[in-house]
C-alpha cells in the first residue's frame, strides 16, 4: 500500500474517524482506524467499537491499493503534528511509514483479519438539514441521563411520523421534547428508534455542522437494529439501545392554569448570579406575582442572595423551587428571547416553552417539562 | 456502657484551676439498666442485665453485675455463665429515649452548645454560662443533682479544656462521680494512660503501637511524630501524637449527630427459609423508619447485617437516590441487599437493618422525579405510615405494623403512572 495525500485532509478525517475509538478497548484492535487505499483514488477510513461504527473517504493519490489496521489515536496525533506538505503513506512490511516533508514516523500495524466487518450504512430513509438536526438534538440531550445503570434513559427517543421527527429524552427528573422537520423518502414513513445520546449529539455536531443535509438510514426489525447518518462523505452508524422507553409523553401537563413570561437571557444571568450561594442539592427558588419574579437562594445561616426581575404573570401568585442546575439547562436550551413557564400546582412539573415576543404565544416545538423541589413538611 | 481502658492512678484529685476548662462531658451512667432500676427500685443493689433474654445481647449492665465480667455486646448467655443470678430485664427504647429526652433538655438550660453524641452522652461548651450559673464543677454538681431527682439516675461528668480530655475525665469519675482535669494538669493525666484509652485506638492500632514498644500515652508522646507515622500511618500518627499531648481542635458543635438508627431480631432458632428472615426485615424497617419518623430524622443509606449459623456476619448497604424515613421504601431495598447477601447455604441466626446518612427532614429539599410528581405515592405511603405511628402511640407498639402481603416483589412492574424506568 502506497499513497499520498493532503495534510489537512488526511488529519480532518483521521480525527473525525477516530473521535469515538474507546480508551479501553475490549480487544486491541479496536483502538485501530482501518486505512483502505482504493486504486481509483479513494482513501477509507474507520473504526468501530461493536456498537459505533465511523467510516470516511478522501481523495488521494494511490500509487498501490491496499489496506493496513494502526493506532487510531496515534495516526490522529501524529497527522495533526505535521507540518503543511503532502503526507507520504507507505506500507514496509508490517510497518507503516508517514513522511511529510522532512518527518519521518513508523507505525506498527495490527492484523487487519482479526478487525471485524462494519455494519452497512442502512439505507436512506431520509434527510433532515444539518443545522436543524444539531440543534435539535443539542436542546434534547441535556435532559438525557447520563446515569450508566439506566442504559434505557441515556437514550434519545426518536419518534418518525411522516415529515415529522419527535425528539424525547428525560432523565426523570426533567423532560424535554423537540420536534423538527424532515424528508422521508417514503411519505408516511413511521418509526421508533432509542438512540444513545452520546452518540446522537457526537454526530449532529460532526455531520450537522456543515449546514448541508444530512442522510438518515434507519433498519429495524431485522435481529440487528441499526441507525446512520451520512455527510459529506462520512458516515456513522450505531445500534439502537433495545428496551420499551417509558410513555413520558402524558406527562406533560393537559391544563396550565397559571402562567408566566419572563426575558430569557435576564432570567439566565439572574439564576446564575443568585445560584452561587445554593450549595450542592440547595434549591433555587423562583416566587411569581403580578408584574415580577423573586429569584432567592440561600437559608438560615447560610449565604443568601435574591434578585428581582420584571414578569408578566396570567393566573394566581405561586412560588417554586428548583435545582440550579435542571433550572439553567432548560433555559439555556430554548434559544428565544421569551421563556414561557406554565404551572399547574408548585408541586406538580413547571413546563418551560420558548416564545419570541413578552406578549405573543408560545411554541410548542420545544418543550422542557422539570419537576420542582420540594420541601419536606 | 464504656469499655474504655482506664488507668486506676488516673482517678485522683487534679487540682482546682477552672480557669480555660469549659468543655464538660456528660455521660449517664449505665443507662439503660439505671432506668429500669428507676422504675423498679426493688432490683437496686442487685445484677441487672438489660437486653433480650432468648439468644440476644447485652445492652446495659448495673456496676453490680459488671462486678462479675458481664460487658455490653456480650451474648446474653455468656454474660449468665458469668452471673447466673443476674436478674434480666427486656429493653425498653421507648422510655430511655423519653429519659434521654428530658435530660438532654435539661443540658440545653444550662447552654445552647450542647452536642448529643448518643442517647446518653453529650458534649456543652459552659464557658458562656460560667457568670449566670458559676463555674464549670458548680454547674456539673448542680446537673447531677437535678438528674438523679428527676429520674432517679445517676450520671458522671468529666470537665477539661476540649472533647477529648473531658471525655477521658468523665469515663475516670464513673459511676456518679465528676472530673476536673484543669488545664496545666492535662499533659500529666494523660500520661497515667494506656493508649487504648485514647480515642481511635482500638485493637489493631493498639497493636501496631505495641510493636515499637508504645504501650502507655506517656511513650506515645515522648515518641516522634515520624516514628509514630511509620507505625500507624501518617494521619493517625499525627493525629495519635496530638491527642497524647492533649490536643484536640474540634469545637462542640450543637445538635444531636446520630450516626445511624437501626434494629435487630436474633431468632428463637436459626431460620432456613429466607421469606421468613424477609418477614423479620419488614418488622424491622418498619420500626426503623418508625423511629426516624419519631425523631425528625430521614436517612439515605440503608444497610442489613445478617449473621448465619456459623457466626459470620455480612453487612451489605445501598445508599438512596433521595434520603427517606418510610419503612416500606427501607424494606424494599433491605429486602434486595438480603437477597444479594451470599450466606454460603446456611440457615439465619440474625438480622439487622439499619439506616445511615441521618439528616434532619425539616427543611429538606428534595428532588422528586416525574413519576412521583405525576403520583406522589411516595407521600401517600408516608401519610400511612404516619397513621400506624398515630395508632401506636394510644395503643402500644405491637398493636400494629406494616403488613408484608401487600407489597409488590421489588421488579420492573409499572408503578401507577405506568412508567417503569430502570429497563
Amino acid at each position: 500500500m502506497k499513497f499520498r495525500v493532503e495534510r489537512d485532509v488526511l488529519a480532518d478525517a483521521v480525527t473525525w474517524t477516530a473521535r469515538t475509538l474507546p480508551t479501553r478497548p475490549p480487544a486491541p484492535v479496536l483502538a485501530g482506524v482501518r486505512i483502505e487505499a482504493d486504486a481509483s483514488g479513494v482513501i477509507g477510513l474507520s473504526s468501530f467499537d461493536y456498537e459505533v461504527s465511523a467510516r470516511s473517504e478522501i481523495p488521494a493519490e494511490v500509487a498501490e491499493p491496499g489496506t493496513v489496521l494502526v493506532s487510531g489515536r496515534l495516526l490522529a496525533e501524529i497527522s495533526r503534528a505535521l507540518p503543511h506538505k503532502p503526507v507520504d503513506v507507505t506500507l514496509e512490511g508490517t510497518k507503516v511509514v508517514v513522511t511529510c516533508g522532512a518527518s519521518r514516523f513508523t507505525l506498527l500495524t495490527m492484523p487487519v483479519e482479526d478487525y471485524p466487518t462494519l455494519p452497512q450504512m442502512p439505507e436512506l430513509t431520509g434527510t433532515v438539514g444539518g443545522d436543524a438536526l444539531t440543534h435539535a438534538v443539542a436542546q434534547v440531550s441535556v435532559a438525557a441521563s447520563r446515569d450508566e445503570t439506566l442504559p434505557l434513559l441515556t437514550g434519545v427517543r426518536m419518534e418518525i411520523e411522516g415529515e415529522r421527527i419527535t425528539l424525547l429524552a428525560t432523565d426523570r427528573y426533567r423532560l424535554a421534547l423537540r420536534e423538527l422537520t424532515w424528508t422521508p423518502t417514503t411519505p408516511g414513513f413511521s418509526a421508533v428508534a432509542l438512540v444513545k445520546a452520546r452518540t446522537l449529539t457526537d454526530v449532529a455536531k460532526s455531520l450537522g455542522s456543515g449546514g448541508g443535509l444530512v442522510n438518515v438510514g434507519l433498519s429495524t426489525g431485522n435481529g440487528l437494529d441499526l441507525i446512520g447518518f451520512e455527510a459529506g462523505g462520512r458516515h456513522t452508524t450505531s445500534q439502537l439501545v433495545d428496551g420499551d422507553y417509558p410513555p413520558v409523553r402524558r406527562l406533560f401537563p393537559d391544563t396550565k392554569p397559571i402562567h408566566a413570561v419572563v426575558p430569557t437571557q435576564a432570567l439566565i444571568d439572574a439564576a446564575r448570579r443568585v445560584a452561587l450561594v445554593a450549595e450542592r442539592n440547595t434549591p433555587i427558588r423562583l416566587s411569581f406575582t403580578d408584574g415580577q419574579v423573586v429569584l432567592d437562594a440561600g437559608q438560615g445561616d447560610d449565604a443568601q442572595a435574591s434578585e428581582a426581575l420584571e414578569a408578566v404573570l396570567v393566573g394566581e401568585d405561586i412560588t417554586v423551587a428548583f435545582n440550579p442546575q435542571f433550572l439553567l439547562d432548560g433555559l439555556t436550551a430554548l434559544g428565544t428571547d421569551f421563556v414561557r413557564l406554565s404551572f399547574t400546582h408548585p408541586n406538580k412539573p413547571v413546563e418551560f416553552t420558548g416564545q419570541e415576543s413578552l406578549d405573543g404565544d408560545d411554541s410548542d416545538t420545544y418543550r422542557y417539562l422539570l419537576v420542582p423541589i420540594r420541601f419536606a413538611g | 456502657m464504656s469499655r474504655a481502658p482506664r488507668s486506676a492512678t488516673a482517678k485522683r484529685d487534679w487540682g482546682a484551676d477552672e480557669s480555660g476548662t469549659s468543655i464538660m462531658h456528660v455521660d449517664m451512667d449505665a443507662f439503660f439498666a439505671s432506668c429500669e432500676l428507676a422504675r423498679r427500685p426493688e432490683l437496686r443493689g442487685l445484677p441487672v442485665i438489660v437486653g433480650g433474654r432468648e439468644r440476644g445481647v447485652v445492652l446495659a449492665a448495673t456496676y453490680e453485675a459488671r462486678a462479675f465480667g458481664v460487658r455490653s455486646a456480650m451474648s446474653m448467655a455468656s454474660a449468665l455463665r458469668l452471673c447466673p443470678q443476674a436478674v434480666v430485664v427486656p429493653p425498653d427504647h421507648r422510655l430511655y429515649q423519653d429519659v434521654s429526652r428530658s435530660i438532654m433538655e435539661l443540658l440545653g438550660q444550662i447552654t445552647a452548645l450542647v452536642e448529643q453524641v448518643s442517647v446518653d452522652e453529650a458534649f456543652l461548651d459552659v464557658s458562656g454560662a460560667r457568670r449566670r450559673l458559676g463555674p464549670p464543677t458548680v454547674i456539673g454538681a448542680r446537673l447531677r443533682e437535678l438528674v438523679h431527682a428527676r429520674h432517679g439516675v445517676t450520671c458522671s461528668v468529666g470537665i477539661a479544656q476540649n472533647k477529648f480530655v473531658a471525655k477521658l475525665a468523665s469515663t475516670h469519675a464513673k459511676p456518679d462521680g465528676m472530673l476536673l482535669v484543669p488545664a496545666d494538669a492535662t499533659v500529666a493525666f494523660l500520661r497515667t494512660l494506656p493508649v487504648g484509652a485514647l480515642w481511635g485506638v482500638g485493637e489493631k492500632t493498639e497493636q501496631a503501637l505495641g510493636r515499637w514498644g508504645i504501650t502507655s500515652v506517656a511513650q506515645l508522646a515522648d515518641t516522634d511524630v515520624a516514628t509514630l507515622q511509620a507505625a500507624v500511618g501518617k494521619v493517625a500518627g499525627a493525629h495519635l501524637h496530638d491527642l497524647a499531648w492533649g490536643r484536640d481542635p474540634r469545637p462542640v458543635v450543637p445538635g444531636r449527630d446520630e450516626r445511624s438508627i437501626g434494629a435487630e431480631t436474633t431468632f428463637a432458632q436459626d431460620l432456613w427459609d429466607l421469606r421468613a428472615v424477609e418477614k423479620h426485615v419488614l418488622a424491622l424497617a418498619d420500626k426503623v423508619a418508625a423511629r426516624l419518623r419519631g425523631q425528625g430524622l430521614v436517612g439515605r443509606t440503608v444497610a442489613v447485617k445478617v449473621r448465619t449459623s456459623d457466626f459470620r456476619t455480612l453487612t451489605r448497604s445501598r445508599t438512596l437516590n433521595g434520603p427517606t424515613d418510610v419503612g416500606r421504601e427501607i424494606y424494599l431495598v433491605s429486602r434486595e441487599l438480603l437477597a444479594a447477601a451470599d450466606l454460603r447455604g446456611l440457615p439465619v441466626r440474625l438480622v439487622g437493618v439499619r439506616m445511615e446518612n441521618l439528616s434532619a427532614r425539616a427543611g429538606l429539599a428534595e428532588q422528586p422525579t416525574l413519576e412521583e410528581a405525576a403520583s406522589p405515592r411516595g407521600e401517600a405511603r408516608r401519610e400511612a405510615e404516619l397513621a400506624l405511628d398515630a395508632v401506636r402511640q394510644r395503643f402500644g407498639s405491637s398493636s400494629i405494623s406494616l403488613g408484608a402481603r401487600a407489597e409488590p416483589r421489588p421488579t420492573t412492574e409499572p408503578d401507577a403512572a405506568g412508567l417503569s424506568w430502570t429497563r
